[in-house]
């Protein structure tokens, strides 16, 4: 089980606590009708489906009911780190160089 | 390749079994094949025995990246059935049941194809007129799937609970006789043996990890981890993997990968007959020939390519075995794996031409493709020596999620395996 840690409320909670939300950064056109065919379906079915570092939206159902963002590795399925939704895509490079010195030191 | 046989079986007994051999060859990759296909699950291999079978196309390569059968054809809970709702689905999937009917002795390797009949089970009302409404679509279709009452679910099924005072009543049960499990590794093995014997190559050990393009951005060939192959034509049959694989061709999937978990009981005598599905409280229950209870968990929530999931899945799932059938509840469980499934958006799969020309792929089995191993194979060795679909898998395009053609067997709530 993952454990995660929300933004919302400040702390590491299980997974059980979380409902899975999809890829994050997906932007919904603030026009839909005048999306073609193919934007609507790249919109709505394609996906990134990332093997390595993937960014999610996750839900607090069972605690603040909020939805925030996590970047997280598919491969080995630990948080990189998780921010507020509406924050920008944080800075790849400096977390994967974080982590690495998080371990590093460990 | 040797063939096997009662005689075979005798003179082997003669001599302490030492002249079985192996079963199949280990080649070098050649410099380039006419097509390479990449994964070597039971959906791989099936498409390079027919396209050698059917199509007289031999000049072809499996590659995989680990060992053959190690996804998830190894990993899965085998069971096999045809009851979908929509008339594709009923076309693909019968196609495959018909031809596991007589695979045993077309490949001449014992699949251990057992019709020992798939029982779904309905909790409340909603499951009953679902279910009763899938037997008579499936009847129309010629699909057989017949509805049961609670007694008849009992006599079929002897340790299921049916009494009233049950967590999870038993409301009525529809049940495919055709139905029911073979074993994944023999599927595997019997599919690699008869394509090496008609001269395909099955290279283990050797992962993709680039697709080359021409001019005209053609497929040229793949870049693997021994080497450059060059190939007319390029089939994925990745399974979890497949998003990944085809961004090496810069195509975006309609795809997301999950882990999806099963385990087994120490082996005990026979006592369940058939299988058992129940979608509504998650458990899906059958015991194998070693005697284990094989059972199969949901998927974890979040997309991974890890191999594993968390243990509160497969609890949730041991829970309801549990309730439905309390002579397991003492079991002990032996062992416990994941595997990574490809999720179309409408649950059904992608069998078809890519927009890279040469580029073919065979995806979107998700959580219950085993069972059509055989038909989709066939249909996507068609589809690969024709350059066209055969008439089985023309609906199922990737340009469905634009047209809006769905095949859509994720709305008619149907189950996962
Ligand atoms: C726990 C579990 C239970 C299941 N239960 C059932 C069931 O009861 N009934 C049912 O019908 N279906 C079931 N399924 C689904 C079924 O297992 C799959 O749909 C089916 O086996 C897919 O077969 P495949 O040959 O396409 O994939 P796989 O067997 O996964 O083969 C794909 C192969 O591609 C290889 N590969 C990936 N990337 C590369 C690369 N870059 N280079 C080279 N090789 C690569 C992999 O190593 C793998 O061997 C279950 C699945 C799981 C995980
Ligand atoms: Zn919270």
């Amino acid at each position: 089980m993952l454990l995660i840690h929300c933004p919302y409320c400040a702390e590491e909670r299980p997974e059980t606590e979380f409902a899975h939300a999809g890829e994050a950064h997906i932007e919904r056109s603030t026009e839909m009708n005048a999306l073609t065919d193919e934007g609507f379906s790249k919109f709505f079915f394609y996906r990134d489906n990332t093997k390595g570092t993937t960014f999610e939206r996750w839900r607090h159902i069972h605690g603040c009911g909020r939805y925030f963002n996590a970047a997280r590795d598919t491969v080995s399925d630990k948080f990189l780190t998780t921010y507020k939704a509406g924050e920008p895509k944080p800075d790849l490079s400096k977390l994967v160089d974080d982590q690495t010195n998080a371990g590093a030191k460990s | 390749m040797r063939r096997f046989s009662g005689f075979a079986v005798a003179r082997e007994a003669m001599r302490a079994h030492k002249g079985w051999g192996q079963q199949w060859d280990n080649p070098e990759p050649k410099s380039s094949y006419d097509v390479i296909i990449i994964g070597a699950g039971g959906h791989g291999l099936a498409t390079a025995y027919y396209l050698a079978k059917e199509h007289g196309i031999t000049n072809v390569a499996v590659l995989e990246k680990g060992w053959l059968g190690g996804g998830n054809t190894g990993r899965n809970t085998t069971i096999i059935r045809s009851n979908y709702l929509f008339d594709e689905s009923a076309g693909l999937y019968n196609h495959a049941v018909n031809l596991w009917e007589g695979l045993s002795q077309d490949l001449n390797y014992n699949v251990m194809f057992s019709q020992r009949g798939v029982m779904m089970m309905a909790h409340n009302v909603h499951d009953v007129q679902v279910f009763k409404r899938h037997v008579h679509a499936n009847r129309l279709n010629g699909v057989d799937n017949e509805w049961l009452t609670p007694e008849q679910a009992k006599a079929y099924c002897p340790p299921l609970d049916i009494s009233k005072s049950a967590r999870y009543p038993v409301m009525g049960a529809a049940l495919q006789r055709k139905g029911g499990t073979a074993r994944h590794d023999a599927v595997a093995w019997g599919y690699a043996r008869a394509a090496a014997a008609r001269g395909v190559h099955i290279i283990q050990n050797c992962e993709v990890t680039g697709i080359k393009r021409g001019q005209g951005g053609e497929v040229t060939g793949v870049e693997t981890s021994r080497g450059f192959i060059g190939a007319k034509k390029v089939g994925v049959v990745a399974a979890g993997n497949t998003s990944h694989v085809m961004q090496m061709a810069d195509v975006q999937m309609p795809l997301e990968s999950f882990p999806l978990q099963a385990l087994v009981s120490e082996p005990v005598k026979p006592c369940f007959p058939c299988v058992v599905m129940s979608n509504t409280v998650h458990a899906y229950i059958s015991q194998s020939d070693k005697g284990e209870l094989v059972i199969g968990a949901g998927t974890d929530q979040y997309t991974s390519y890890s191999q594993t999931g968390g243990l509160h899945v497969i609890q949730h799932t041991l829970d309801a075995i549990c309730e439905i059938f309390p002579i397991f509840s003492r079991m002990k469980m032996l062992r416990s794996w994941g595997g990574i499934v490809d999720v179309t958006p409408d649950r059904s799969p992608i069998i078809a031409q890519t927009p890279v020309p040469g580029l073919y792929v065979n995806c979107g089995w998700g959580t219950g493709g085993f069972k059509a191993t055989p038909g989709s194979g066939h249909v996507f060795a068609h589809t690969i020596a024709k350059a066209a679909p055969h008439k089985i898998n023309e609906g199922y395009t990737m340009e469905r999620f634009t047209t809006g053609r769905l095949i859509d067997e994720a709305a008619a709530a149907a189950v996962s395996h």
